[in-house]
């Protein structure tokens, strides 16, 4: 890959953060640190405003008290393309409503580098091709993106993502429908540019085998509000899986990476329990 | 099938080839026509005949350029109402334009106005059915916007019912009209290239619609990065609000003039796009200009159609578009889709 724009990643944090839609509360009090060079993982139930905490940290939402910032600088303060030059966010699911090819999607992501009116460079379309390729779309390139399966059109808005070369990086499930060895490579992926490139990077996922392998920090977020974080080990424990999901879990160590294993318990193993 | 990502060159080369096209269809508009007034009437050396070059030159030419500039006009707000709602099936009168424009002129007809010579007579329609689509902008850009957003849902549903709700007043209107007027209101509303617009307006018509042409198609790679959603074009360094304001202003803007002139040509803001869409793929940096020389020609294929086809009677445009374009349009979906899958 081409590195001559390698300029390493940016703290992006969140200070004492409210949000409400229409006087709902979605965001309490919120806080998190996001450092160049790690992974940071966010955590939580279905509905504990982690999409939300996304779209504010990329500058959607602006309307948030409190203090969200990126690189140091306020994110409402910041011009919607300035952010998009240093951050690209993969979100949980994408539909396209004109038959653009996995390419063109991916050239996207060129978008806030380009001037006006300019159409992307020789330099702008290897650069789309490497991401698409580094995104394991490289086959892809000339599908129209709308007649691709649901984890072949993540891959292509990862690698758009890529494109767009950001210093932090904010991923909102982006393998939910992958298979389990796409989702490997894109962590893969991630992990590479944390540690060879200081890309900055926070990643909301659902499970939890990921997340312990994969983030070096961890934020459990219920309902708005955290309820714990910190490094990976010592925040993904029982006690607190429990308390932030509400369901009993099966927890353990990997043999292999001395990592956290958890497992699903049905009902009936449940009830085992007492 | 292999399709690049566009490079200027082919802009230029998509806009080369159209912009003859429209020029061989004005000619095709210019020369043909009940009588025996030709093209040979121009050409130097032949025998002057003043009354073929008037003709040609005072009736036909300005009908033909009146008709490029409305195709042009319409396909364009096509484009930007679909790259905006994200949904092919969008056309010029889906957000209400137009029902405040036909509101409007269906006034100025059953006022008297649209009829006779005199400032009035020439100028009361379009000026009347423009006031009705700059209310009509109005009204649905205000009831649309939540928060300081225009929500584009709550534009296209407002859009929808107002326009439910004009056709019940033009009912009102016709049914207060005398026969003569209510004639001229189903005449005006099914849509026809008006013969007594002058040079002047129609160049003004034109400057207007190619400079709304050129502010949207400065925005054309934001038309792109919207087919994303309004988050991912914002998260790719769109200033989402701006872009919607400003197309659904220029928009309607372009809609409403077509209707103040023209009454409803349908099909034309539907199909062209998507013709070009299939043949050009959806890069707007393309299909923006694509669009207006596209539109352009149609349309002027289409009042040619309309004046030929059983002389010396002419046939609605409206009804013109609508017969030629939907079939034609539906084999092409067709094909398409036995080649490429549902697109």
């Amino acid at each position: 890959m081409d590195r001559s724009e390698e300029r390493g990643g940016l703290p992006l944090a969140a200070r004492g953060l409210d949000f409400a839609f229409a006087n709902r509360p979605v965001l309490r009090g919120v806080g998190l640190d996001a450092a160049p060079g790690r992974v940071l993982g966010l955590l939580g139930p279905n509905g504990s405003g982690k999409t939300t905490l996304v779209r504010i940290l990329s500058g959607v939402l602006r309307s948030y008290r409190g203090s969200a910032t990126l690189g140091g600088r306020e994110v409402r303060d910041l011009r919607q393309r300035d952010i998009a030059r240093d951050l690209a966010v993969v979100p949980q699911e994408s539909r396209f409503g004109f038959p653009f090819t996995a390419l063109e999607v991916t050239l996207m992501g060129r978008h806030p580098h380009l001037a006006g009116l300019a159409f992307e460079s020789e330099r702008d379309v290897a650069i789309a091709l490497d991401a698409l390729a580094a995104a394991g779309a490289g086959d892809l390139a000339d599908r129209p993106v709308q007649q691709l399966s649901a984890g072949e059109r993540q891959r292509v808005v990862f690698a758009r993502a890529l494109a767009q070369r950001p210093r932090v990086l904010l991923l909102d499930e982006p393998a939910s429908f992958m298979d389990i060895r796409h989702q490997v490579e894109l962590y893969d992926r991630v992990r590479h540019l944390a540690e060879t490139e200081s890309t900055t990077v926070v990643t909301v996922l659902h499970d939890l085998n990921l997340a312990a392998e994969y983030c070096d920090d961890v934020v459990l977020l219920r309902g708005g509000a955290v309820l714990a974080s910190g490094r990976t080990r010592d925040v993904l424990t029982y006690a607190n899986l429990k308390r932030t999901f509400d369901t009993e879990v099966y927890v353990d160590l990997n043999d292999l990476t001395g990592k956290l294993v958890v497992l699903p318990l049905s009902g009936r193993a449940r009830a085992l329990l007492e | 099938m292999s399709r690049r990502p566009p490079t200027a060159a082919r802009l230029v080369a998509v806009c080369a080839a159209l912009g003859v096209f429209l020029l061989l269809a004005i000619a095709a508009a210019v020369s043909l026509g009940a009588g025996p007034a030709g093209l040979r009437a121009l050409l130097p050396g032949s025998a002057p005949d003043p009354v073929a070059r008037a003709i040609l030159l005072e009736v036909r030419l300005p009908r033909a350029l009146l008709a490029a500039v409305l195709g042009g006009s319409l396909a364009v707000a096509g484009v930007v109402f679909q790259a905006l709602l994200r949904n092919p099936l969008a056309d010029p009168y889906v957000l209400g334009v137009s029902g405040g424009a036909s509101i409007g002129g269906a006034l100025a007809l059953v006022l008297g106005l649209g009829a006779g010579a005199g400032l009035p007579g020439t100028l009361g329609l379009p000026a009347f059915a423009f006031l009705g689509a700059l209310g009509a902008l109005v009204l649905i850009e205000r009831i649309a916007t939540v928060d300081g957003r225009l929500t584009v849902y709550t534009a296209l549903l407002t859009g929808a019912i107002f326009n439910a709700f004009s056709a019940a007043l033009i009912y009102l209107l016709q049914s207060l009209a005398s026969l003569e007027q209510l004639h001229a209101i189903v005449f005006y509303l099914m849509g026809r290239v008006p013969n007594d617009v002058g040079m002047r307006a129609i160049a003004g018509l034109g400057a207007f619609a190619l400079a709304a042409t050129v502010l949207l198609f400065s925005t054309a790679r934001e038309f792109n990065a919207l087919s994303l959603g309004e988050d991912g074009a914002a998260q790719l360094g769109v200033d989402v609000e701006r872009l919607k304001r400003r197309t659904f202003v220029l928009g309607s803007l372009l809609t409403g003039l077509a209707v103040a002139v023209a009454g409803l040509v349908g099909f034309v803001g539907l199909v062209v796009p998507h013709l070009l869409r299939l043949l050009l793929g959806p890069d707007h940096r393309v299909l923006l200009p694509a669009a207006f020389l596209g539109g352009g020609s149609f349309l002027v294929l289409a009042d040619l159609l309309a004046r030929t086809v059983a002389p010396p009677m002419e046939i609605p445009i409206g009804a013109v578009t609508a017969l030629v374009g939907g079939p034609f349009f539906l084999v092409l979906l067709r094909r398409r889709h036995a080649t490429h899958g549902p697109v």
